[in-house]
């Protein structure tokens, strides 16, 4: 007789876990996501990268299944060097999300298992930018904040009653962290540790945070 | 064989003095082609031809030499009619499938970038010969106009003012008497009709010469009414 799993599975998607927000501020962006790594309710890490930094001012969120991860991050880090050196310039948020909705449609039978999240600020302008996606690649743009990974519905909770107008960077920070930290609270297989990205014209800092463990 | 046809025939092989006679005679077939005329000016960027017909009974404004690429990119050439619609099908499908994938419409510089590509292609592959027409490509981007001429080489240069075809060293001296920074773009118009005015056989008119002008508002192709306004300024 089999036995039966401690979380039937679902999606794929949700495989290993996640939790992932980017939110727009006033000439800021945030990025925020979980640390854990699981196999279903298993945790196997608790130090896994999901967001990585594609420019000055560009970072690239996946949630989704942890090897695919990998796989899409240096697909689109290629993609993406390559058309800054065939160009000669900086590629901008807006190209970038392009890029990547173009090439998860590529796979539209056979779709890596991501929901990328993109965050930045325009190279020449400074203006802020977030958006989401799902694994085929429609995008969403929206003015606000993007959620993402198997905590998404919980973040988008906790962003609708968090998030406001024009916050600046500090503001930006505890709202996305507060926002984060509660909403994966309430899901069994994201959380253990997050790490928060405050993108500004000039600088970006790089928090992380502890939060609970079990 | 005779030693001069001796490299005439592989598009491949080098003669001994350095050159691919093949890719020559490419060149001298635009050379002999109709003339056509770019100018760059401060407010946007113009390119003009000849479009002579051999008979009257010829249908005029049926069949054109200035296209439109995308919205803010246009093209003439020198040479061969049907090289050029071949090229003109192939940069319209790199700039859509440019704008598929980064969702904005492609530079001018990328557009003549990777159509140069498909000409040195044809420079160096098996079974093809090289496309005996030069092009003039205009565009609008940036926020400045730009001017390339793309030759079957694969070479490309980036202009401020320039001529090809028949007659064209005549067409640059004039240009580099004629051409200033700040010309704008009715004066560009004007001197560009007047450079083809230098070597036109027999009279001109609306019907026989093709205007294509590009500005912050995109490209377009004159119709014969307006040239015929611009024509009415020449003496």
């Amino acid at each position: 007789m089999t036995q039966l799993n401690f979380i039937s599975f679902q999606s794929i998607l949700s495989y290993n876990g996640s939790a992932m927000v980017a939110m727009k501020g006033e000439r800021c962006v945030s990025i925020a996501t979980d640390k854990r790594f699981g196999i279903q309710a298993q945790t196997v890490s608790m130090d896994f990268p999901k967001v990585f930094e594609m420019g000055p001012h560009l970072y690239l969120g996946l949630p989704g299944l942890a090897t695919d991860i990998g796989t899409v991050y240096e697909k689109l880090r290629f993609r993406k060097n390559l058309f800054e050196l065939r160009e000669n310039r900086r590629m901008s948020p807006q190209i970038f999300s392009a890029m990547v909705s173009n090439m998860l449609y590529e796979k539209r039978f056979g779709p890596f298992f991501v929901e990328p999240i993109v965050a930045g600020l325009d190279p020449y302008t400074c203006v802020p930018y977030v958006c989401n996606m799902d694994l085929i690649g429609c995008r969403n743009e929206p003015e606000d904040f993007v959620t993402g990974g198997s905590a998404s519905a919980q973040l988008f909770g906790m962003c609708e009653s968090l998030w406001e107008p024009n916050m600046g960077p500090d503001d930006l920070f505890e709202t996305t962290s507060q926002a984060l930290i509660n909403a994966f609270d309430r899901d069994a297989i994201s959380g253990w540790g997050a790490i928060v990205h405050i993108i500004e014209k000039d600088k970006v800092t790089t928090r992380e945070l502890k939060t609970r463990m079990d | 064989m005779a030693s001069s046809e001796r490299y005439s025939f592989s598009l491949t092989t080098f003669s001994p003095s350095g050159k691919l006679v093949q890719i020559e005679y490419a060149l001298a077939a635009v050379a002999a082609g109709a003339p056509s005329v770019g100018i760059k000016a401060s407010n946007g960027v113009i390119i003009a031809t000849e479009n002579k017909h051999k008979s009257i009974l010829y249908d005029e404004h049926s069949v054109h030499k200035v296209e439109m690429i995308t919205q803010h990119i246009g093209m003439v050439y020198s040479g061969m009619g049907p090289d050029y619609r071949l090229l003109v099908k192939q940069a319209r499908k790199i700039a859509q499938q440019y704008t598929l994938v980064y969702n904005e419409p492609i530079p001018t510089a990328q557009l003549v970038q990777r159509v140069a590509a498909v000409m040195q292609e044809y420079t160096q592959s098996g079974g093809v010969r090289p496309f005996g027409v030069s092009l003039l490509i205009c565009g609008w981007d940036n926020n400045r106009p730009y001017l390339f001429q793309c030759d079957p080489s694969g070479a490309y240069f980036a202009w401020k003012a320039t001529a090809m075809g028949k007659n064209f060293i005549n067409g640059k001296t004039f240009l580099e008497k004629r051409y200033s920074e700040d010309l704008e773009l009715d004066d560009a118009v004007h001197t560009a009709i007047l450079t083809l005015k230098e070597s036109f056989e027999g009279q001109m008119t609306a019907d026989n010469i093709e205007v294509g002008i590009c500005d912050v508002s995109g490209f377009k192709r004159l119709d014969p009414s307006h040239v015929k306004d611009y024509l009415a300024n020449i003496p």
